[in-house]
Order: structure tokens, then C-alpha cells, then sequence
């Protein structure tokens, strides 16, 4: 903040800011509604708590007792929006969508099957998630930047012909086909590191650091082509013939001119996958046998505990909407020209 | 032996599509300026090799959609009575690989099982030896013969192969000529990766009538045929995904863009809603609640088949579902920019109607748009399959399918010895075809892009 010192100029700047965060913000308000009510309707209008119950007690042996009893145990057992029953405030919140979807909104988002608190299972998975999605997004982005950065300098060439078909095959491969290969060759055949498992604190690099070099090496083919594509849009405006002509190397013409300038459109993709991050992946996870909320996901959508995944789902498009927010403003700091109107 | 054609609802989706493509081709070949894109297509060699590759794949795909049920033998009361089994024109074609099946496990081209067991010699005595298999290899005397024996027969089928792909060849060059003065585009087909293909198909073809050429699975299938069947749920949700979708965005995402106002917020909040939701977890949480639909109503499917094939569609619509939206994004953009040219405003001021504006004059116009979006999706979605499969949202785990395939053979790489044959032809196919459609992708992209300039 004391970038600019504390100038009027500097004042007005950081108001604006603010007052743009605010209204940002307040759209996203209306967006987290829509999401609250999908869900709502995905996993109680659908299907109603009766069908669920039957599923998971069984076609076959089902009485109706059960199925009372098993929507008790869940708190399932109250209607769906409106509690004619119940006294003056309690017609709206002794209800189904009160109590299990609006109060998500104050990330309440109550208990899983097994009896536990989802929140606080959130709370610390994260940190394994963490732990393999931002070295693998952070080493990702420099390697990805960095090979397509080479191949816009020999485009054209046999090298940047290679470059690029490399990208295409390795797209065109199965992330599964990454994951599988790398766990046989690096931990089955060569014992390099464990297969699965996961560890608190500096004991956790053992485990971590084949899920990361997997992740970056299934990332390379499709990010890197598509930087290239930006840089080679970039590389052929006029701001950079003016370069080239005034003498500037083609080093100096990509690094300080086209890297520049293709911040916005790296920027669009990256800033707003940052804060789902914590998600953690679904696929990496579950193979290593890492305990972060992408296994948390998985192991909820096999058990089919439906609390869990509608909770997975309304936190997901929560960290997507910051992450917007994010992108909207870092335009702001790398680009003069985005205005905060 | 009678049968009754079944119509299951993914492959009244599949002629639907087929019949809107020949429709499409039917009307570009009158329209030159429709053409010429396409015959820059045709004119780039890897292109047309990578067509050649997944026209196989069509083929492949589009005989297994044909589907019928065979009458059983004995009759309930004059009644005809017909298997529960869905089988394909597909099934038929390949009858031996699908019904050679063994006891487990054996590798490819083996004429014996993968692991040993006890048997009773002719002296009584037993003996841990690994058993020769039921069919594999079975014309074999002495399991000594294979490697004589298999080379003589690939030999013998990739000169086959070879033989009618050349006439082949010739002829279609002879008759082509006359239409590339005509067309005035050097269209080149790929003569030499068609004898390439041929050789390898007549070579497997030939060994395949006699052994496992990938070896079979834990239940003895073959897994050249699993790889085979997979390839149809493949391209279903590949193509079919974006197609049933597809009216959606195109609509919406014209609309929006054209009307602008309380159309544009309305139509803006709807995708920013669906699009904000991570898609894995939107697919997982409408799979789930599929699921549940169905196991209530197990009264809706005459046969197992037809309850994996809905569950296919459905997961095609979810899919879809999850897709659309950036599809319309990107309608909604170009229309916005469409929308102030003149010639927009010239129909406006002659008083045209907003629909036939609209029908006219804007979505000839978005059209290219949607035919990359498609073809960039395809490979992206087969991909998308597999890991759906794997994750437990997938296709039904009865449907053959390569995540079906990779799920069911994950855990044989920890086996020892390690059974390395099943993923690797799930693998293998996947990998080819979601070359070959990416390759033709950028093929198409280049060809129909307007922002790259040719000189």
C-alpha cells in the first residue's frame, strides 16, 4: 500500500479498489445462490429423501420404518421449504433447505454419514491437499511458461515443429496412463520412493514429490501449447516489429515486451484456478493414498454420502468465485488500461 | 434362427446423428464456399491419415450400434421368446473372439495360462504345469510350434491385408484423377498408411482366428475384443455429448448476444451458475442422484443393456450439462461482435425480422465456431471418460469401456507376475484414437479459423 506513498493519487486508488472488491463481491452473492438452490434441487427434488433412504438401506429390505428412522438419524425428516407446523420463523427454517442447504452459506456444513463434522474434516485436509497442488501448480506454471517461451524462439523451425508435436502426444495421453506408468516405474521397479502413503511435516517429501512430478510432466502437452498460442499472438503485433526494428534482440523483444503482455490472457486461466487449489485432484490423490479432500471426495462419492458431496459442491464454486474475483483484480495490477469502473 | 432389431437410446441417437451428418454433407458439396475449407482439409496429409485412422474406429463403432436379440430355441406357447442378451452386428462379426473365452488370465499369442496348476497326467501322476489353453493356440500339437506357427500366419495375413488394400488403391486412383483437375485442390490420399493399416489389420485378423493376439483377462474375455467394444462407448460420448447439448448453447448464446438487455443477464447468470460449479463435482453429484433414479425403478429396463445404455445417455446429458457453457460463452462473444457489422444493421433497417435475422444472417456466421468447438471436445471427452469410469461416476461398470477396462485392470500391476496386457490395450486404443482426433482437430482448426491469415 505504500507503493504510491500516501498522495491523494494513492488515497482515491486504494477507494476505488475497494469499493470495486465490494461490488465484485456483491455479484457474486446472487451467483453462490443459484449453486445453493441447483444443489438443493440435484439432491432433494430429483430424487426425495424417501428414495435416497431406500437406496442406501436396500430395494429389497426396506420397511417404512426404516426409512423413517433413517431420515431421523440424518435430520431428513422435516419438509422441504416450507414447515406449516412449525411456529412464525420456524415455517422457514425447520425445514429441509434451512437446515441443509442455506446454512452452508456460513460454511455450516454439518455431518457426514460416519458421524463426523464435515467442516472440520475440510479444515484438515486441506493441508495435505496443499501440500501436492501448490508445488505442482507453482513448478507447472514455470515449466510450462518456459517451453513454450523456447518455442516461440525457434518457431518455425524443426525444433518448434517437434515442440509441438511432443505437446500433441502427450495430450492425447489418459492422465490415468501418468499416474499408473509413473507409480510402477518409479516406486515399483526402481524403489525410489513409496507408492502411496502420506506423512506430516519434512517427512511428507518422500511422498509427495512423485504425485507432484506426475502432475506437472500430464500437464506439459495441453498448457504449454496453449502459451505457445498466446505468445505466438502476441509475438506477431505491431508493438513488437517496433521492437524488432528498433534493434532490440529477440530475447530481450519476448522476455520484456511479449511476456508482458501476455499476462492477461495467462493471467485469465491461472489467477482463478488458484484458490481451488485446496481442493486438492481427485485422481492424484486417491492413487497415492493422500488423506486431502480430493480423496475425501472420492471416498464420499463411493460411499455414496451424500452430504459430503453437496458439501464438496457448494465449497467448490465458493474458492471458483474468489478465484474470479482474484483474476478481476489482478487485471487491475498488471494492466493500467482495466479501469475499476 | 429369427431376431428382433433393437433400437437402444443411444443408438437412436447415434442414426439421428448420422442422418444430420449425411444432411450436412449433402448440402456443403453444393456450396463451394463451403467447400473450400473442407478441401483445405484435404489437402494437409496428416489430416487425412488421421481420418483414414478414425473412420476405422467409425466403422468399428457404427457396426456394434446395430443392435438385435436372437429368438431362443425353445418356445413358450407359440410364442417367440427372445434372449435377454443384446448382441451387435459387431458380436456376430467377431463370434469366436467373443465366446473363445478361457479360464483366466493368459498373455498374448500364449497357447498356455499365465499361472500353473495341477494337473493329472497321462500316468496318473500330478503334476504343477501350466495348462494349455481351451482355445488359444489349439490347433498347436506341440505348444513349441507357436512361434513358427505365428509367424507363418501374420506373415500370411499382412500379405493379404497388403494385396487387397493395393488393388484397392490402384482403383481409387484410377477413377481420381477426373476429379482433382475438376476441384483444382492436389488432394493427396494417403496411399501409403492405408497399406500400413491394412497389413496390420489382415496380420491381426489372421492371428486372432486362432489366438488371443492381446491375451484375455482375469475372466478369461479377450481383450482385443473388450478393446473393440470399448470403442463404441468412446466415440458415443465423444460425439453424442456436445450434439445433445449443442441446440442449448447455439440457442442461448445467440439469443443472448443478439438481444442483449434482461436476455443477455438472464442467459449470463444462468451459464456463470452452472460454470462455477467444478465440473467433476457437478458430473459425481448428478451421477449419484442418477443412480438413485434408477435403482428405484428397476421396472423400467426390459434388459440389462438397456439399463447401462440409459445410464450412458444420461451421463452424456451431464456431461453435456457441464460443457455447454463455455460453448455459449463463446457464441455469445462472436455474436455480440456480429451483431454491429453492416450488414446486420442493413437486414435491421429493411425491417427483417429478429428471427430470421437470427436463422439468416448470425448462425451461418457462428458456425465454424461450434464445428471446432466440436471436434476439440471429442478428444477431451474420451479422455474425460476413462477417469470418470475410474472415479465410480462413470459409465454402467457392466458396459465395456475404457475406464471400465483401466478400473478393472488397475490393480494387476501389483500382481506378481504383473498382468501388464489389459491396460496396455486400453491404453493403446485410447491413446490412437484420441490422437488421431486431436491431429484431425488442428487439421479442422486451421482449415476453418478465420483469425489465421493465409497467403
Amino acid at each position: 500500500m505504500s507503493l504510491f506513498g500516501n498522495s491523494i493519487f494513492a488515497r482515491t486508488i486504494r477507494a476505488l479498489m475497494i469499493a470495486y472488491l465490494i461490488r465484485r463481491i456483491l455479484y457474486a452473492i446472487p451467483i453462490l445462490i443459484g449453486v445453493n438452490l441447483l444443489t438443493f434441487a440435484l439432491f432433494f427434488v430429483v430424487n426425495t429423501p424417501d428414495d435416497m433412504a431406500r437406496m442406501q438401506l436396500g430395494v429389497k429390505r426396506v420397511t417404512p420404518e426404516a426409512i423413517e428412522k433413517w431420515k431421523l438419524q440424518r435430520g431428513y425428516d422435516k419438509p422441504m421449504m416450507i414447515n406449516s407446523a412449525a411456529a412464525s420463523i420456524g415455517k422457514l427454517t425447520d425445514t429441509i433447505f434451512w437446515q441443509k442447504s442455506a446454512s452452508m452459506f456460513v460454511l455450516d456444513f454439518g455431518y457426514s454419514d460416519d458421524g463426523r463434522s464435515i467442516s472440520r474434516e475440510i479444515a484438515t485436509r486441506m493441508g495435505p491437499s496443499l501440500a501436492i497442488a501448490l508445488p505442482t501448480f507453482l513448478i507447472g506454471l514455470i515449466i510450462y511458461v518456459s517451453f513454450a517461451l523456447l518455442m516461440t524462439l525457434f518457431r518455425a523451425t524443426a525444433l518448434d515443429i517437434a515442440g509441438v508435436a511432443l505437446c500433441v502426444l502427450l495430450m492425447s495421453i489418459s492422465g490415468l496412463f501418468y499416474i499408473i506408468g509413473g507409480q510402477f516405474l518409479i516406486s515399483k521397479l526402481w524403489h525410489l520412493v513409496p507408492i502411496s502413503g502420506y506423512d506430516g511435516g519434512l517427512n511428507s517429501f518422500k511422498f509427495v514429490v512423485l504425485p507432484i512430478a506426475i502432475g506437472v510432466i500430464g500437464g506439459i502437452g495441453s498448457s504449454s501449447r496453449w502459451y505457445r498460442t498466446i505468445f505466438l499472438e502476441e509475438i506477431g503485433k505491431d508493438y513488437a516489429r517496433t521492437a524488432r526494428a528498433k534493434g532490440l534482440s529477440e530475447l530481450r523483444v519476448l522476455f520484456t515486451h511479449v511476456l508482458k503482455n501476455a499476462m492477461i490472457p495467462i493471467l485469465t486461466g491461472v489467477v482463478v484456478v488458484i484458490p481451488l487449489l485446496f481442493m486438492g485432484s481427485l485422481l492424484t490423490e486417491s492413487f497415492f493414498g493422500i488423506p486431502g479432500l480430493g480423496s475425501y471426495t472420492i471416498d464420499a462419492i463411493n460411499a455414496q454420502d451424500f452430504s459430503v458431496v453437496r458439501a464438496m459442491v457448494f465449497l467448490g464454486s465458493l474458492l471458483y468465485i474468489v478465484g474470479l474475483i482474484l483474476t478481476d483484480v489482478s487485471y487491475t495490477m498488471v494492466d493500467p488500461r482495466v479501469r475499476l469502473q | 434362427m429369427s431376431f428382433m432389431p433393437v433400437i437402444l437410446w443411444s443408438d437412436a441417437l447415434v442414426f439421428l446423428l448420422l442422418a444430420a451428418c449425411a444432411a450436412v454433407t449433402w448440402y456443403v458439396r453444393r456450396q463451394e464456399h463451403l467447400l473450400l475449407p473442407w478441401r483445405r482439409v484435404a489437402q494437409s496429409g496428416v489430416a487425412m491419415v488421421s481420418l483414414l485412422v478414425l473412420s476405422l474406429f467409425l466403422l468399428v463403432g457404427g457396426l456394434d450400434t446395430l443392435h438385435y436379440r436372437v429368438a431362443l430355441q425353445d418356445k413358450n406357447g407359440g410364442q417367440t421368446v427372445y434372449s435377454p442378451e443384446v448382441l451387435s452386428v459387431f458380436d456376430k462379426l467377431v463370434e469366436p473372439l467373443r465366446l473363445h473365452t478361457e479360464k483366466t488370465y493368459s498373455a498374448p499369442l500364449a497357447v498356455t495360462l499365465y499361472a500353473k496348476e495341477s494337473i493329472t497326467d497321462a500316468q496318473g501322476r500330478v503334476v504343477r504345469e501350466y495348462p494349455r489353453l481351451q482355445y488359444g493356440g489349439a490347433h498347436l500339437s506341440d505348444a513349441a510350434q507357436r512361434d513358427g506357427d505365428v509367424a507363418k500366419r501374420a506373415a500370411i495375413g499382412a500379405l493379404v491385408g497388403l494385396l487387397l488394400a493395393g488393388v484397392f488403391c490402384v482403383a481409387w486412383a484410377r477413377c481420381l484423377p477426373a476429379r482433382g483437375e475438376a476441384g483444382g485442390g492436389q488432394f493427396c490420399p494417403p496411399y501409403r498408411s492405408m497399406l500400413v493399416i491394412a497389413a496390420l489389420i489382415g496380420m491381426t485378423a489372421n492371428l486372432a482366428a486362432v489366438y488371443h493376439v492381446l491375451g484375455t483377462d482375469k475372466v478369461g474375455q479377450d481383450v482385443l475384443y473388450l478393446a473393440l467394444k470399448s470403442i463404441r462407448t468412446g466415440l458415443i460420448i465423444g460425439t453424442v455429448t456436445t450434439l445433445v447439448t449443442l441446440p442449448l448453447a447455439l440457442f442461448l448464446g445467440v439469443a443472448a448476444g443478439y438481444f442483449r438487455g434482461w436476455v443477455d443477464d438472464v442467459i449470463q447468470y444462468v451459464y456463470t451458475v452452472l460454470s462455477s460449479i467444478p465440473s467433476v463435482l457437478l458430473i459425481a453429484a448428478a451421477v449419484l442422484m442418477m443412480q438413485v433414479t434408477i435403482d428405484t425403478h428397476p421396472d423400467w429396463f426390459d434388459t440389462a443393456a438397456s439399463r447401462a445404455d440409459l445410464r450412458l445417455v444420461f451421463l452424456c446429458l451431464i456431461l453435456g450439462m457441464t460443457s455447454w457453457t463455455g460453448l455459449c460463452r463463446l457464441l455469445r462473444g462472436e455474436t455480440l461482435k456480429l451483431r454491429e457489422m453492416e450488414y446486420i444493421q442493413a437486414a435491421q433497417s429493411f425491417g427483417v425480422s429478429s428471427l430470421r435475422i437470427l436463422s439468416r444472417h448470425i448462425m451461418p456466421n457462428v458456425m465454424h465456431i461450434i464445428l471446432i468447438a466440436l471436434v476439440m471436445d471429442f478428444s477431451a471427452l474420451v479422455l474425460a471418460e476413462a477417469v470418470l469410469s475410474y472415479v465410480g461416476v462413470g459409465v454402467d461398470p457392466s458396459m465395456i469401456s475404457f475406464g471400465t477396462m483401466i478400473n478393472g485392470a488397475r490393480l494387476e500391476m501389483a500382481r506378481e507376475p504383473m498382468v501388464w496386457w489389459a491396460l496396455a490395450a486400453a491404453f493403446g486404443f485410447m491413446l490412437v484414437l484420441v490422437l488421431a482426433a486431436n491431429l484431425f482437430a488442428d487439421a479442422v482448426r486451421d482449415a476453418f479459423d478465420p483469425r489465421l491469415n493465409r497467403t
